[in-house]
């Protein structure tokens, strides 16, 4: 019966965008519509061949979702890498901004494409990825619905592929972090309740008494996203028939709504989520549980508690009130104390076991990140106090802390996770080269501190520049001479990218070599006589 | 007073302290007598159902 619901569902979905790509209004919207009908009418199809095929029984874990998630994460970061790469050089390189790709592959178009390439594409697969499969180890329970979990991995996928698509074509509606038009943040609105779901839904079948704190973080990532997610993205259709919009607030409400979201993408997806990773995998991988579950109890609350009221500090000497920009300062430093506390909870998992740093790559990956978490949790805060934001907003030091928190914290735990999924996902012993591990690791950490370092030379550099004032009292430097001193440091940027990139192709290789060499692991007969 | 003056006063008074003690009362919580047994077992939830649901542990079992 469902089977039949279903071919209704994508046969009616495949012809209305027919007929709505017959009156396109813009080329994004004709393309989205294509791609639609094509995604509609493949799902038709399948369903139609598998028509009164008996299903399989469902025990065990639902791990084939996780299994495509963890090679589709892989994938994407090294999409994501590469066009950050690119970009960076297009910064040194001008002419890389190419007169016959004008208006598709200029940077104004790549940047949106690079930024949501990292954080929806490669951290967002992670995130769903290692949700499912953490929420079902640490519940010992199976996903609640096979087919609602399915939805839910494809439904995000669809999200990457309109958004991405868009952005080439010139669907954006300006807003940092949010730039999707509003059929695609309907669609990703339908796709997150399904997951919220879906999550709720596993937890409450849980067979264990205490909901793992891992999974507590996961949680208040899903419903914050979904929140931020809706207040911002509160738009007008101009018409059914084209991919532009209109926002409902305008002004400084615009904009505060704009970095109360864009700060709590940060807050809630990429730190509530990663810890979540964190509070799970650093304890599997060092192989003794959390240094403290009472002190990850209150850093989950003081987080939650502090985090969503830090997005003014973006707005700093703008229109906005100052007592909204002071109240965001001091919110951000005091989340300074929570964010330390939950680096202090990971680090310390290992006491007793500092000896697996010399002889576990992976858990130096994951050490790595924690203390890369450490370092932009002090750094924003600093940041974020008016005298200092004075100097840093707008200059390249801000893309400095982003990637530091990005690539060192956010891209060092999820390799970590990818490294300890790929084997038990495949049922390998282990993975195919530790050596690669480790080259993979001093590449990506040197390439950050290339990074890192190179933007605050350069940020602090022309944060100075542009104050400079001469004996009466007129600027010293025009902007361009700003730009044209920056060129060094944009190269070793470029280079640190390079390395980085580097890292992840070597990652890429050896997991692939994972699954194709690496030998099975002996518990497999061992499981299969306990049955 | 304007919907917005109303807010902005319920909110800078009487929600800040509900959302404050809230939290006092959470970490408090958290150091209840009986507490440490608790957290131990929940601290070791991630190494007990590693391969298999306990469903299928137990079914296995019978």
């Amino acid at each position: 019966m469902w089977d039949y619901v279903k071919l209704v569902i994508y046969g009616l979905i495949a012809i209305l965008a027919a007929i709505a790509s017959t009156y396109a209004r813009d080329l994004a919207y004709l393309v989205h519509a294509i791609l639609v009908v094509a995604i509609a009418a493949g799902l038709f199809i399948y369903t139609l061949r598998r028509m009164g095929h008996e299903k399989p029984v469902k025990t065990g874990y639902l791990d084939a979702p996780i299994r495509i998630g963890v090679a589709l994460t892989a994938f994407w970061g090294v999409v994501g890498f590469l066009v950050g790469t690119y970009i960076a050089f297009m910064l040194a390189f001008p002419e890389m901004n190419f007169a016959w790709a004008e208006g598709y592959l200029n940077f104004g178009r790549l940047r949106p494409l690079h930024t949501s390439a990292v954080i929806f594409a490669f951290g967002g697969t992670a995130l769903v990825t290692s949700s499912f499969y953490v929420v079902q180890r640490t519940s010992g329970a199976r996903l609640w619905n096979d087919g609602l979990a399915w939805f839910v991995f494809w439904g995000y996928q669809i999200v990457i592929l309109l958004a991405a698509t868009g952005y080439i074509l010139g669907a954006t509606q300006g807003k940092e972090y949010a730039e999707p038009e509003w059929y695609t943040d309907l669609w990703l609105t339908i796709v997150w309740v399904g997951y919220l779901v879906l999550f709720m839904g596993t937890l409450m079948k849980r067979k264990e008494p205490h909901i793992y704190v891992a999974n507590w973080f996961y949680l208040s990532f899903i419903i914050t996203i979904a929140m931020l997610h809706v207040v911002n993205n509160l738009s007008i259709p101009v018409s059914i028939f084209g991919a532009k919009s209109v926002q409902v607030f305008a002004g400084v409400q615009d904009a505060m709504t704009q970095w109360w979201y864009g700060h709590n993408a940060v807050g809630f997806f990429l730190t509530a989520g990663f810890l979540g990773m964190m509070y799970y995998f650093i304890p599997k991988q060092a192989e003794r549980p959390v240094f403290s579950y009472k002190l990850s109890i209150i850093h989950f609350w003081a987080l939650i508690f502090l985090y969503i009221w830090a997005g003014p500090h973006h707005l700093h000497y703008t229109a906005l009130p100052d007592w909204a920009s002071t109240l965001g300062m001091v919110f951000s430093v005091v989340l300074w104390m929570p964010s330390w506390g939950g680096m202090i909870n990971g680090l310390m998992t290992l006491s007793g076991a500092w000896d697996k740093l010399r002889t576990d790559p992976i858990i130096r990956m994951m050490v790595v990140s924690v203390g890369f978490y450490g370092m932009s949790t002090f750094e924003g805060p600093m940041m974020s106090i008016k005298a200092v934001n004075s100097l840093s907003h707008y200059t390249d030091w801000t893309i400095g802390h982003v990637h530091s928190g990005a690539l060192g914290w956010n891209g060092m735990i999820t390799f970590g996770m990818l490294y300890f999924l790929f084997p038990k996902l495949w049922n390998k012993a282990g993975l195919y080269s530790l050596k690669l591990v480790s080259w993979h690791f001093w590449l990506a950490t040197i390439g950050i501190v290339l990074y890192a370092a190179s933007m605050w030379v350069t940020g602090i550099m022309e944060g100075l520049m542009w104050r400079e004032v001469d004996a009466q009292g007129f600027l010293v430097n025009s902007f361009a001479d700003t730009v044209a001193a920056k060129f060094p440091m944009y190269l070793v940027r470029g280079f640190g990218g390079v390395l980085y990139l580097t890292g992840a192709l070597i990652m890429a290789y050896n997991l692939w070599m994972t699954v194709r060499r690496a030998p099975l692991a002996e518990t497999t007969a061992a499981a299969a006589a306990a049955e | 007073m304007d919907t917005y003056s109303i807010f902005r006063e319920i909110a800078d008074s009487w929600v800040l302290l509900a959302m404050f003690l809230f939290f006092v009362l959470t970490v408090l919580w958290v150091f209840r007598p009986g507490s440490r047994e608790l957290h131990k077992d929940a601290a070791n939830a991630p190494f007990r159902h590693e391969n298999q649901p306990a469903q299928d542990i137990e079914e296995a079992r019978q």
